[in-house]
């Protein structure tokens, strides 16, 4: 790439990026090939779709929730439902996770809503379009706007749950096993444990 | 001099005929009856139970891997064969009668609790808990109904 430039009466071809005056002192260091392909998550057999998992860890740990789909490497959509454990639609690892033998029958769900739901960017959060100004800073006695959850996630959520919380009804006691929480107590054994 | 009554002690023995429980090695927890006694440490068991995983092939066992019980398969003749040990087994209802004792029901129901999912174990807690409750109410009933002393 070069542009000719007039100097004066004659034209001169001056190249768009001058040579450089030195050399670098250092070798550029170049990065290293990677050599090893992403292959796609393998998932446990004992996690299939309509599986009451326990979760192990973050804020819903403990928690008995349904498995509702498998999405991109080893992330799994899960449920509580809501309304029984308080748990929303949401992704949870796989690795942690303990896949009980009870399941339920989910092919009531509406798998249009599951699609939705399991696109990427659905659980982005929405940027806010105001910042927060120093003069809200100061302000101290008022209160801070309380979040709201969308009305469409809510709408979702109740779409997915509807027909989960049928079958639920169906057998005895699991209403009240999802709302419990698991905890070790003494003399538990989870590696001699049968789930 | 007063009366003394003797009784004759009610020991369990090593004999021909006497069944065992083993306790150690691959056959563990499973029942099997005395054809022979090797030496003071050592004896013949053949345990042919109609079940297939009860079963105990004719093997020497030491007796201190051994549990004697109070069953004892009478005139089972001296190193008798898997057959008639069989047959002798079949009529003295051996398995039908250590089902019955203690010992086998707490084996199972450990065994039974301790292969429940996390679901049953939840629905035995709520069942306890209820059953629990019932007894409370019996009593408290029958505590208010019961004069103040």
């Amino acid at each position: 790439m070069s542009e000719t430039k007039q100097f004066g009466k004659g034209q001169r071809v001056v190249p768009a990026q001058k040579a450089q005056k030195w050399y670098p002192v250092d070798d550029e260091s170049q990065p290293r090939k990677v050599r090893k392909a992403i292959r796609p998550a393998k998932v446990r057999e004992s996690l299939q779709p309509g599986t009451i998992l326990i979760l192990l860890a973050g804020r819903f740990r403990g928690k008995r929730v349904v498995l509702l789909k498998h999405l991109d490497q080893g992330v799994l959509l899960v449920t509580g439902p809501f309304k029984i454990n308080g748990v929303p639609l949401r992704r949870v690892n796989a690795r942690y996770v303990i896949a009980t033998s009870t399941r339920i029958d989910i092919s009531g769900v509406d798998s249009s809503v599951v699609e939705k739901v399991s696109a990427s960017g659905y659980f982005t959060k929405e940027k806010k379009a105001e910042k927060k100004t120093e003069e809200a800073f100061f302000q101290q006695g008022e209160k801070p706007e309380k979040k709201k959850v969308a009305s469409a996630r809510a709408s979702d959520q109740k779409a997915v749950d509807q027909s989960i919380l049928a079958a639920v009804k169906k057998e005895n006691f699991l209403g009240s096993y999802l709302a419990s929480t698991f905890s070790l107590r003494n003399g538990d054994k989870p590696h001699e444990m049968k789930w | 001099m007063a009366d003394i009554d003797v009784k004759i002690a009610q020991w369990k023995l090593v004999e021909v005929g006497r069944v065992v429980l083993i306790r150690r090695g691959p056959f563990i927890g499973k029942l099997a009856v005395i054809v022979e006694i090797v030496d003071h440490k050592r004896v013949l068991v053949d345990g042919p139970s109609t079940e297939e995983n009860k079963i105990v092939p004719r093997h020497v066992l030491p007796l201190a891997h051994a549990t004697l019980t109070h069953f004892v398969i009478p005139k089972l003749p001296r190193a008798a064969g898997t057959g008639p040990v069989k047959k002798l087994w079949e009529q003295n209802e051996i398995d039908g009668k250590w089902a019955k004792t203690g010992f086998a029901q707490k084996t199972e129901s450990t065994h039974r609790r301790k292969n429940l999912t996390d679901f049953e174990r939840f629905k035995v807690l709520r069942l306890r808990k209820q059953a629990r409750f019932e007894v409370q109410k019996a009593h408290a009933k029958i505590r208010a109904a019961a004069p103040k002393a």
